[in-house]
């Protein structure tokens, strides 16, 4: 079971390594992938040589290039496909039809792997893509349960890849427009989700108005814990309460320490740690608490138990200091 | 550029669906879809009761689409889909790329409907030659990229959702039951009781969202009526009303007689179609 490991820069991605990560992956520094932060992702010269420090390592690096470039755009995602064939990523993490077209076409020998952003939830679909384009694995949008998992992992030989730490999308990804209808701006777009510069907070009188694109998301007192906002763990009133509630989801983070065996007996052949956004220190700490966790189940499955050390750890570092295990469990949906 | 009426995506009861239905068939509207789009845990009507309906629809001289859902996740969601795929008679919209796949592996034609992920021509060529006939345009998108797509004047029908609430996402999470302090697998179909979805608010009491069981919908009803004439200079076939309730189906008929002025809603937004945020009013 390989873990992967996100890496924003040369820092993170040294850190994902020395912390025992078997795979990393990366964005360009541009519009071609959904974490389009600024001062994050790579520049070709970056990207040669975080391929030449993994390879050394002997990991893997896949290339996220998972936006959707608009009509008479293409250029620029054929560009960030050609270079990753070039410095012989490992993979091109991909969501677009046409691009997958184009990599599977241009370069045969290049394994592609299916963004979540491309939002494949079933075997149909997962089936498709691979006698179309010929994907070797797919990422799972964080909608399936455990046992919908354990099904498609038998109605498909595409391998699964699930997340297992980090923010937690709790809509079907790549198909969600909460950010976009209240900042113009999304993923898909070559943006980002809730992106920084619409965002404000105002503290006044003890409390602290938490705005995105001048939209109130959140009311809370200026000692309060928060999250990072966006709109699905926002605290609004539904018609007729009078009592707000975060009525999509609380600021949590998903986590699956507890399900890894499961996982694993469901076929699920990579776990994926989320957050190229976040610090080294943040990547680090998670990818050792991980490796742990992934070496201890394998040294012996039957016994397997998530240590509360570990759980304290990923506390830390998580949305509003609470994990979830999201809708991997049916009590979550 | 002709008016197509949208799948109806809140749970109503069966009275009240074929109530809408006869409504329609009595209209001037040219093509309806009609089906589940939201959650398959929903059951007042299951799909022989809207092939009842799709053949009603068609006796009356209506072009009909059976909608499918946006969210395929098990399977028996893909076992009802083939049933679907398989009524030897209507096109189908998919909604998810499973469908796709299952229409493209059955040979049959399907509609794209606007909750698939689609941003450019060439993958819109590549949905053709799996056997798409008409585009529903993803609600996020502008005028400006419309047009980057009808001037290369392409073989397939291109659809605008031109009027209503937009569908924003699809969690497996059922929104209305955990307001309900319930979840999905002991809904007791309380979405039902919200028969245009469950209006949620900022703490500054601005409408903000809609909950539809595992659908949010904006608070907004997106309103393009004033947008026609570029639409019709854009090339674009059908606009699209999403109805949520009864009166849609007049409203529409009114606009297809030139009447705009009817208002069906007092907050709208248009942002998408020009590039802004959506629950802008540009």
């Amino acid at each position: 079971m390989e873990l992967l490991c996100p890496a924003g820069n040369m820092a993170s991605l040294k850190a994902a390594i020395n912390a025992g990560a078997d795979a990393i992956y990366l964005g360009i520094k541009d519009n071609t992938n959904a974490r389009s932060f600024a001062g994050l992702n790579f520049t070709p010269d970056t990207l040669k040589q975080a391929a030449a420090i993994v390879k050394r390592a002997g990991k893997k690096m896949y290339l996220t290039i998972n936006t959707f470039p608009q009509t008479g755009q293409e250029q620029r995602w054929y560009d960030a496909i050609n270079a990753a064939a070039d410095y012989q990523a490992d993979a091109l993490i991909m969501a677009d039809i046409s691009l997958l077209d184009y990599a599977s076409q241009r370069h045969p020998q290049l394994p592609l792997h299916l963004s979540v952003q491309a939002s494949v939830t079933n075997a149909a679909a997962l089936n498709f893509f691979q006698q179309e384009f010929g994907i070797r694995r797919a990422v799972l949008p964080r909608v399936l349960s455990l046992k919908q998992i354990r099904d498609l992992a038998k109605d498909t030989s595409v391998e699964l890849e699930v997340f297992a730490f980090g923010s937690l999308c709790i809509m079907a990804e790549g198909r969600c427009q909460l950010s976009s209808y209240v900042t113009g701006e999304s993923p898909n777009r070559g943006g980002s989700c809730s992106p920084a510069k619409h965002v404000r907070w105002h503290e006044a009188n003890g409390e602290r108005l938490t705005r995105l694109n001048e939209v109130l998301v959140d009311k809370t007192g200026v000692e309060e814990n928060i999250g990072y906002p966006v709109i699905c763990k926002g605290r609004y009133l539904a018609d007729g309460a009078e009592q707000p509630e975060f009525i999509l989801e609380s600021p949590t983070s998903l986590s699956t320490l507890e399900l890894l065996p499961e996982l694993a007996r469901s076929g699920v052949g990579s776990l994926k740690i989320e957050g190229r956004q976040r610090s080294p220190a943040y990547v680090s700490q998670v990818t050792k608490v991980w490796r742990q966790a992934i070496d201890t189940y394998l040294h012996a499955p039957e016994q397997y138990q998530s240590r509360a050390i570990w759980q304290q750890v990923l506390t830390k570092v998580s949305e509003g200091q609470a994990t979830t295990a999201g809708a991997y469990q049916r009590s979550w949906q | 550029m002709q008016f197509s009426l949208g799948p109806l995506q809140y749970c109503w009861d069966k009275p009240a669906v074929e109530a809408f239905y006869q409504a329609a068939a009595n209209s001037h509207i040219p093509l309806i879809y009609l089906g589940e789009t939201v959650c398959s845990k929903r059951r007042k009507l299951r799909f022989g009761d809207y092939l009842a309906l799709a053949q009603m629809l068609r006796d009356a001289g209506k072009s009909v689409v059976i909608s499918t859902l946006a969210l395929v996740e098990s399977r028996s969601e893909i076992t009802e889909l083939k049933k679907q795929l398989e009524n030897g008679e209507f096109l189908v919209e998919a909604n998810d790329m499973g469908t796709v796949a299952l229409a493209s592996q059955l040979q049959l034609p399907f509609v794209c409907g606007p909750s698939i992920n689609n941003y450019n021509l060439t993958s819109l060529n590549k949905l053709a030659s799996w056997g798409m006939q008409r585009f529903v345009m993803p609600v996020d998108l502008s005028k400006q990229w419309l047009s980057t797509i009808t001037e290369q004047q392409p073989q397939f029908e291109i659809e605008v959702l031109g009027y209503g609430y937009l569908p924003l996402a699809h969690s497996a999470r059922c929104f209305t039951a955990r307001h309900h302090g319930l979840n999905k697998d002991n809904c007791e179909t309380i979405c039902a009781n919200y028969q245009r979805g469950l209006l949620s608010q900022t703490l500054e009491h601005q409408p903000l969202l809609r909950l539809n069981g595992i659908q949010t919908q904006s608070a907004a009803c997106m309103d393009l009526r004033d947008e026609i004439p570029q639409m019709e200079q854009l090339g674009v076939d059908w606009f699209r009303v999403s109805p949520d309730s009864i009166a849609s189906v007049a409203f529409t008929d009114a606009l297809m007689q030139g009447e705009r002025s009817l208002s069906q809603h007092q907050l709208t937004c248009n942002g998408y179609w020009y590039d802004a945020a959506g629950m802008s009013q540009v």
